[in-house]
């Protein structure tokens, strides 16, 4: 069972100063991270309208989102109409209270699930087994992180910080079926994880799911995958719950034309992710439930900077492309979110309360390749500036800014404080005493010239 | 409960947009691509994901699915051609999905520009569970089925029936982001493109 993330001590920069030295760690985020990156600029560089779509991808989630009420009623309409079951849940709790009823209700004790984003942010799984009930992860790098009883460290690759040695020994210590000769060739792990789920999933009669589309108009549910455990899911139990957040829907089935072009080749870096499943209401006979959950999505949209976060389709480019999150690695961030987007949707979903949510605006060096990459154009580096302000800041901090602002706000008093630190220049350490050495341990203290700016320009001018 | 946590959070989503701008959604991007030989990129797009391609004239398929078929045992959806039915060899024949070798069906629409295949449960291409169990998954598509993109696609398409969008066999990239073929799905895709 995957521990859950909420209630992380620590906070980033302690998190991350752990990460570095880990030396395995750091090779195996820098060769996953500059491949996928390598294989994103490639297929985005085929399509000539990428910036076109990217433009339509924007406008389509903020015109969603600006009428999120009428386009989520109007879902609940067509979801209903064509035999499925709609509920909703303001959190964590009654979502996971909602779909431990609806799998008592079928009789059964176990669910397979696809990987889902939403589910482990509200923690469905530790939810479910309080209940008594079983989840099974069936996607490859959940089932890694699941049998290692580790946490996900990136949203489309979860078991990125695992090579393949690591991943040979946690199948072989955890999975009761892993052949005894198994191999470290990722052909053979994957086979030894077919054989695994194998049986688990012509068995099991209830499945999980998250969803990356919802529309509006058609009631219909689009989810992306690679390996086939999403069909299988999907597909074959007779009873599908699918836990959805509440901005993941879209208006028309025409808006699928560009959300189905930008996300495959943003996230897994192919021109079209192996499968796609589109399914409307009861499809095939099968009982279908849909969970609409908030869980402090309508504080996020209530925030006019901070609202674009709702764009997102977790498609996780600007993991990939971070140079904080290469170094430090998802783990740092104590959160189902990691990297530059979970930077700004992590402390707003879930307040900044604690140390953790706290720092993680500044887990950036707002360099800015998470917005070039983003495929619905957040601007990430707006977002984390706005919430550093807002971000809770220590007595001493406070002061000093309040002082900064005294002197820099006259122009008499600033020049007075120039014209003395001209003169005391010499004077000045290179590294600054006592709790301000905290700012000079990272960085280098300005050289302070004998003569300001504008003291020359009055000399000279 | 359910209720009034639906109330909730629609006022909630009320009172947060409360005097937001308005959107215009601006659609410059491509509706319909150029592309003057939709069957050879077709082809070469699907040969990209390590699928088994072949480009075969319309009368020449019967002959050619059955020396492809040989004597495996395969899953036949209602509705397909008949000249598509695999010939009688030793257990050939509808079978049930998950004691056949594979599955042999048509499509609803397919894509050049990505290489992709829609099923749409339609005549001739079986349940979601028949083109989803079996190992082996050999697919026809007319040429009059292909567009050049994705748009046109799903203008082409009925949202009301599942569809399956595949694009190459199984595969992950999950083990050091290396793509390997064949999981959970149909380990090997082979595909006959019918021209007239």
């Amino acid at each position: 069972m995957s521990a859950t993330f909420l209630g992380m001590p620590g906070n980033f920069p302690k998190n991350s100063a752990r990460a570095v030295q880990d030396s395995q760690l750091r090779y195996n985020l820098r060769k996953a991270t500059h491949t996928i990156r390598g294989k994103r600029a490639s297929v985005v560089g085929e399509l000539p309208d990428w910036q076109e779509l990217r433009a339509a991808g924007k406008a389509i989630k903020d015109e969603t989102l600006r009428h999120l009420d009428r386009y989520l009623v109007q879902l609940e309409e067509t979801v209903t109409a064509a035999g499925g079951h709609v509920h909703w849940a303001r959190d964590a709790a009654e979502a996971n209270r909602i779909v431990a009823g609806l799998v008592k209700a079928t009789g059964e004790r176990e669910v397979v699930k696809v990987k889902s984003m939403a589910t482990q942010e509200i923690g469905l799984n530790e939810a479910l087994a309080a209940e008594g009930i079983t989840a099974y992860e069936t996607d490859l790098a959940e089932l890694i992180v699941q049998l290692g009883d580790d946490f996900p460290s990136h949203i489309l690759v979860p078991a990125i910080h695992r090579n393949r040695a690591e991943i040979r020994e946690i199948f072989l210590d955890r999975m009761d079926d892993a052949p005894p000769g198994l191999t470290d060739e990722p052909a053979a792990l994957a086979e030894a994880a077919r054989v695994h789920l194998r049986e688990r999933f012509l068995r099991s009669k209830v499945a999980v799911s998250g969803a990356n589309f919802m529309v509006a108009e058609t009631g219909t549910l689009v989810v992306l995958e690679s390996e086939g455990n999403g069909r299988m899911c999907l597909t074959l139990p007779e009873t599908l719950i699918s836990v959805v957040g509440i901005e993941k829907v879209l208006p028309t089935w025409r808006d699928l034309e560009v959300f189905l072009q930008l996300l495959p080749r943003s996230s897994t870096g192919e021109r079209m992710n192996p499968y796609t499943s589109t399914w409307t209401g009861s499809a095939e006979g099968q009982d279908f439930h849909l969970v609409l959950l908030d869980n402090g999505r309508t504080d996020v949209l209530a925030d006019e900077v901070g609202r674009q976060a709702l764009r997102c389709i977790r498609c996780s480019a600007c993991l990939n492309v971070c140079p904080v999150y290469e170094r430090a690695g998802g783990h740092a961030y104590g959160s189902v979110y990691p990297g530059p987007i979970g930077a700004i949707l992590t402390p707003q979903l879930r307040g900044m309360g604690s140390e953790l949510d706290a720092s993680l605006p500044y887990a950036s060096s707002l360099c800015g390749a998470c917005y070039d990459v983003c495929p619905v154009a957040i601007d990430i580096p707006e977002v984390l500036v706005d919430l550093r302000a807002k971000a809770p800041h220590g007595a001493a901090e406070r002061a000093g800014m309040r002082v900064a602002g005294w002197v820099l706000n006259d122009q008499a008093r600033l020049a007075a404080a120039q014209r003395a630190a001209g003169r005391l220049r010499r004077l000045v350490p290179r590294r600054l005493p006592g709790p301000l050495s905290a700012w000079t341990d990272t960085r280098d203290l300005p050289g302070i010239p004998e003569e300001s700016f504008r003291d020359w320009w009055e000399r000279e001018g | 409960m359910s209720r009034s946590a639906r109330e909730d959070i629609l006022a909630r989503i009320r009172r947060a947009v409360d005097g937001a701008p308005e959107v215009e959604i601006p659609r410059r991007y491509r509706v319909t691509a150029e592309a003057d030989d939709l069957v050879g990129l077709f082809a070469e797009r699907v040969g990209d994901y390590r699928a088994i391609v072949h480009v075969v004239p319309e009368a020449e398929v019967p002959a050619r699915i059955a020396a492809i078929v040989g004597g495996r045992r395969m899953v036949v959806p209602d509705g397909l051609p008949a000249g598509w039915t695999p010939p009688d060899a030793p257990g050939a024949g509808p079978a049930d999905p998950y004691t056949a070798d594979g599955v042999v069906t048509g499509c609803a629409v397919a894509i050049a520009e990505t290489g992709t295949i829609v099923l749409d449960t339609g005549p001739g291409q079986g349940s979601r569970a028949q083109t989803l169990v079996p190992d082996y998954h050999l697919c026809v598509v007319r040429a009059d089925q292909i567009v050049a993109g994705v748009p046109e696609a799903v203008s082409r398409l009925d949202p009301a029936r599942p569809l399956t969008w595949i694009s190459g066999p199984s595969a992950t990239s999950d083990i050091e982001l290396n793509r390997v073929e064949g999981v959970h799905g149909p380990r090997t895709l082979e595909v006959l493109i019918a021209t007239p």
